[in-house]
């Protein structure tokens, strides 16, 4: 529970250092009228803040996921897994289009519709490559023998790359809502707040996956190994 | 709507979220079904909840029945008992309690409370909603699944709760349990970002967050830590369906069942036992939280007296919160996990001992020279405040990690839970459906059918679990079906009987309140606009029930903190949040 | 009025329960006193907040409520107060814990003397190995079990083979004499447990638990599961004999070796001569 446990403590450092700010020492009864001295609720873009909330969520959700591998790994019949060289192919393609994404938010800045689009497009085409890229792994996996239910490794690898392409998908979903606003004739600046949240969104699914990458594939093992020794 | 215009007196400086109107329903589809308006989402949530909470509490009777008269119903067999208690446990804890304070409450007051014209995302809120109840659905539909409901208990533990002895293991029980937790997790999470953003975001002009009332302090907590917990229990029901439905080994290790050997091998049902404590207890705190902050103001109001160390009450929420964290494991001293643990985890629960004696010392403390209105509302906190701190105080033994060794597992512990966690939430609920009721109707619930179901419940509670404490201390495990055994004395037998006949009526009482809240609707009294003189925001809108959009043309604007009660100097014996007043005249230092 | 009364009513029949209602634990025949002592030192302390704090609300209940021209004392906080009373919660809970913590250490070191045992857990029954005249248990896999072999000793450890297995009867102990229980599940979770020796752990298939204890007194007690197992949860019952050392020597006269069991005496035939019966 070591991963989970540094993810909680994280997200309570985010706590307080924002409920610092809110003069949770103030005596509110002798304080009629204003409070000029806490900032007002609403200083950021909602749809932002939402987007923080459900980050928080979803880094939870793996952070529990890595801690169930990170138990398992201590019993006496894991191994790493042999990652089939589609893997990187598709990490690659995620981090094209979490680039593409950021250089059409950019774009759209700056006001140049066509480059957004065209960036925008090999963002969205990127990810369909991803999840294919992700299908064709779980594929030779199971040609190789190292099926779903072979040993505990390639578990962890289909639970945890499906949760994540399931996030993927939820997210296309909402890269096909900007497309429509990024559409034809449309001011590309309207399309700015939807766009930055996608590609907030697939940064931080790119970080999560390269995290689950590098434990399952042995490389975090060593820190893991420490955690476990602090832990017990 | 105008509300953006800075009011040049007020000096408070402008919402920086616009105010826009919030979806506007067409008909009785839009309105009613697929609702936007978290006040309808927030009925369509209780309802929901009380629907299926009236299974759980006939699940109880059964469950009663068979302990307080063991033999006697032929068609209560081991399978059906098991069945029972699972289904009651989960559906009262999740689908019930969580769903009605977060989902019920969380929907109708936040708005309402924080000056918003409602949830942030109503979209999303409607759809929320809609995974609730297809998560009850598929839960129900369990009952009439062949094999029927899982018996595995509402712990669900690997590996029995996906074996053949285990009703519904092998069957489709194990299966629709799961799926409707994924389900239910899902809805939350959308509900839970529209609580807490909402909180964020959209509280009104002058609503600091130490002006908020101690109902939304304890619900925004809580959801921010039901966002963080619940993902524990999905990523755990997610890696179990996979265990039944795909042969992976997850949770299960190499392993003979009546003789056979089976396929799986090598997992651990510790590691399932550590995911789902790690929702297991923040979930017992996402329950009392809410409970804390709503019972916080309903003493105040009704007491007429501000609530006694109102940031001491503030810190231990959040202090509660974030401790509940790390206390996991003191479900599990007797797990066989490393026993290095124990320490740690004993020296947290008992620390986390102190902020709640703190809020309790609080409440009691509100009443000290108070104005105290023995109303429905304030009736049910004190009921509250007996039964919690009793379920509280027995907690302490089951937290001190070598006292839980004889008591782990007997019927102490479900005395304790049931006190601390079924009945004194439950007093909440009713106390704040009492003091609510006209917020929501209009209309005022019938006191006559009030004080009789606030004694036979609170009375009887307090009888059905008290006792119980000393069943288990005697050493009877629970979950048995009947208990025969040498060290048990006969008398036990009687003491069980006894519980059986409380609860029974007990129950019965509830349908007394159902009744209630079905006559008072058509024939209660009006209650004209702010009954109970309450100053919190949520009375102080310009209809009664509030409308849709909550606050007619311009947002309110709060000048004061939720307590301003008998403020020696004041016209009357409160001050509403958005009464600007002749401030200084009235700022009192103590 | 009533209310007040109530509330004092519920403090009287709560306390007047605890002290004359007949029911309370079993009498204990381990070395587990402590734990005892540490919950009755709980029962004293938590009984005394509980019976204040409900007693004083019962007294404001009364002496504040509500009459006409009645006005709230006006007090957002007292620091003071809070303080004091957050300083004596904590010593009270100290008070808890402290004690607590040194049993903990106690239970979960076990004396050198003691001596391995099994339990075997399966839904629904209890088998019980004893390590024979080595004194060690062999070791045991759960891959080996077998209807000849149902617990699943290693037919390949020379340790196993003088263990005695118990299948189906009773354990015998004996007095006075430190045991260490090692716990095994073949199947699902299950506890070992027996009332009168307060002690109990989870047995989690895949892996070993224990806990230790020392029968103090003689007799027949009763084993039940307490962690639920399935549908026969409530009748997995056995017993546990502690005897007398003379006794409890001559029980173990009669029992079987591992080495004289098929599986075992298969393998091992030259060990089993001298392994046999002791």
């Amino acid at each position: 529970m070591s991963i989970v446990l540094g993810f909680v403590a994280l997200m309570a450092v985010i706590a307080f250092a924002w409920l610092s700010r809110q003069g949770l020492a103030d005596k509110p009864w002798l304080e009629t009228g204003a409070v000029t001295r806490i900032p007002s609720p609403g200083g950021r873009p909602t749809g932002r803040v939402g987007l923080g909330v459900f980050l928080a969520v979803v880094g939870g959700l793996f952070a529990l996921a890595g801690s169930a591998v990170v138990m398992r790994m201590g019993y006496a019949d894991w191994f790493a897994l042999r990652m089939p060289g589609v893997v990187w192919l598709g990490t690659a393609l995620l981090a094209l289009a979490s680039l593409c994404l950021q250089s059409a938010l950019m774009a759209a800045r700056r006001g140049d519709a066509r480059a957004s689009r065209a960036a925008f497009g090999a963002g969205a085409l990127a990810t369909l490559a991803f999840l294919a890229a992700q299908i064709l792994a779980w594929l030779r996996l199971a040609e190789t023998g190292q099926g779903l239910a072979a040993n505990p490794g390639a578990s962890f690898f289909f639970l945890i790359s499906g949760l994540h392409g399931l996030h993927i998908l939820g997210g296309l979903v909402a890269l096909a809502r900007v497309a429509g606003r990024l559409g034809h004739g449309a001011p590309p600046r309207r399309a700015v707040p939807g766009l930055e949240l996608c590609a907030v969104y697939w940064h931080f699914l790119l970080l999560v996956w390269l995290a689950m990458l590098a434990l399952l594939s042995g490389w975090a093992s060593d820190v893991a190994a420490l955690c476990r020794a602090i832990l017990t | 709507m105008s509300s953006t215009s800075e009011d040049p007196d007020s000096g408070i400086p402008p919402a920086e979220v616009p105010d826009l109107p919030p979806p506007h329903a067409h008909g009785f589809w839009s309105r009613w079904v697929f609702s936007q308006d978290a006040k309808y989402i927030a009925l369509q949530y209780s309802g929901t909840a009380i629907a299926i909470g009236l299974v759980a509490l006939v699940l109880s009777w059964l469950i009663r029945m068979q302990l307080g008269f063991p033999g006697v119903f032929h068609f209560i067999s081991a399978e059906a008992y098991y069945q029972f208690i699972t289904m009651h446990g989960m559906i009262m804890v999740v689908y019930l309690l969580t769903a009605i304070f977060l989902g019920g409450f969380g929907n109708y007051l936040i708005p309402l409370m924080v000056g918003a014209r409602d949830m942030v995302f109503p979209f999303v809120n409607m759809l929320s909603f809609w995974m609730y109840f297809a998560a009850v659905v598929v839960l129900a539909a369990s009952f009439f699944a062949p094999g029927g409901p899982t018996g595995a208990g509402w712990t669900l533990y690997p590996p029995q709760a996906i074996l053949s002895g285990t009703p519904g293991g092998t069957q489709w029980g194990i299966v629709l349990m799961l799926v409707s937790l994924i389900l239910f997790i899902i809805g939350f999470t959308m509900g839970g970002l529209n609580y807490a953003v909402t909180v964020l975001q959209a509280r009104t002009r002058g609503m600091t967050l130490m002006r908020m009332p101690l109902t939304i302090w304890g619900i925004f907590t809580a959801t921010v830590m039901a966002l963080l917990a619940f993902p524990a229990l999905f990523v755990a029901a997610v890696m179990m369906l996979f265990d039944r439905l795909l042969g992976t080994s997850f949770f299960m290790p190499a392993l003979v069942e009546m003789g056979e050997h089976l396929s799986y091998g090598g997992g651990s049902p510790i590691v399932f036992q550590h995911l789902f404590w790690f929702f297991g207890h923040p979930e017992v705190y996402i329950v009392a939280l809410p409970a804390f902050g709503i019972v916080s103001d309903l003493i105040a109001v009704h007491a007429r007296k501000n609530i006694f160390g109102y940031r001491m009450m503030v810190w231990a929420i959040v202090i509660i919160g974030a401790l509940s964290f790390i206390v996991w494991a003191h479900h599990m001293y007797v797990s066989g996990m490393h026993p290095y643990f124990g320490f740690f985890f004993a020296t947290t629960t008992l620390i986390i001992a102190v902020p709640t004696a703190i809020k309790v010392y609080n409440w009691v403390l509100t009443l000290h020279r108070g104005d105290i209105h023995l109303t429905l509302p304030m009736l049910f906190s004190l009921g509250f405040i007996v039964t919690f701190l009793n379920g509280g105080l027995t907690g302490l033994f089951l937290g001190n990690v070598v006292v839980d060794v004889p008591l782990s597992d007997t019927m102490f512990v479900v005395a304790h839970f049931h006190m601390v966690m079924g009945v004194a939430p439950i007093m909440v609920i009713y106390g704040a459906i009492y003091h609510w009721f006209p917020l929501i109707t209009g209309r005022m619930l019938s006191h006559g059918m009030g004080l009789v179901h606030f004694w036979v419940t609170f009375i009887g509670a307090y009888a059905i679990f008290f006792p119980m404490h000393y069943v288990g201390l005697v050493g009877v495990p629970r979950r048995y079906p009947e208990i025969e055994a040498a060290f048990v004395p006969d008398s036990v037998a009687t003491l069980n009987a006894f519980i059986t006949v409380a609860a029974l009526i007990v129950g019965a009482a509830q349908l007394l309140f159902l009744f209630n809240i079905a006559w008072s609707l058509r024939f209660g009294r009006r209650s004209g606009l702010n009954p109970w003189r309450a100053a919190s925001l949520e009375w102080q809108t310009p209809d009664m029930p509030p409308r849709h959009g909550n606050w007619g043309e311009a947002l309110p604007v709060v000048h004061r903190w939720a307590y301003d009660y008998s403020v020696p100097g004041a016209p009357r014996d409160y001050i509403a949040q958005d009464d600007p007043g002749p401030a200084a005249a009235w700022r009192h230092e103590p | 009025m009533i209310v007040a009364a109530s509330l004092v009513l519920i403090v009287l029949v709560s306390v007047m329960f605890h002290l004359v209602s007949p029911w309370w634990w079993t009498p204990i025949a381990s070395n587990w006193g402590y734990i005892d002592t540490t919950l009755v030192v709980t029962f004293w302390i938590t009984g005394t907040v509980f019976a204040a704090v409900v007693l004083f609300m019962a007294w404001c209940v009364f002496r504040y409520r509500h009459k006409p021209g009645r006005v709230a004392h006006y007090e957002p906080e007292s620091k003071r107060l809070e303080i004091w009373l957050t300083a004596l919660t904590a010593l009270g809970v100290a008070a808890m814990l402290a004690p607590g913590l040194v049993v903990w250490k106690r239970f979960i070191t076990v004396p050198d003397a003691a001596t391995e045992i099994e339990v075997v857990a399966q839904q629904w029954s209890w088998s019980y190995r004893l390590p024979g005249e080595d004194g060690r248990l062999g070791s045991s896999d759960v891959r080996q079990i077998s209807p000849d072999n149902p617990l699943g000793l290693n037919p390949h450890d020379r340790f196993a083979a003088d263990d005695v297995v118990i299948e189906g009867g009773d354990l015998h102990l004996p007095l006075g004499q430190p045991v260490k229980v090692n716990l095994r599940s073949v199947d699902v979770l299950h506890d070992f447990y027996v009332p009168e020796f307060r002690a109990k752990m989870d047995m989690v298939p895949g892996m070993v638990t224990y806990f230790w204890f020392t029968p103090t007194r003689t007799g027949e007690f009763e084993v039940l599961c307490a962690e639920l197992c399935g549908t026969g949860h409530g009748w997995m019952r056995g017993y546990v004999l502690i005897d007398a050392p003379a006794d409890y020597e001559a029980w173990l006269g009669e029992q079987l070796t591992f080495a004289g069991l098929p599986a075992g005496g298969v393998r091992l035939a030259g060990t089993a001569e001298e392994g046999g019966d002791p």
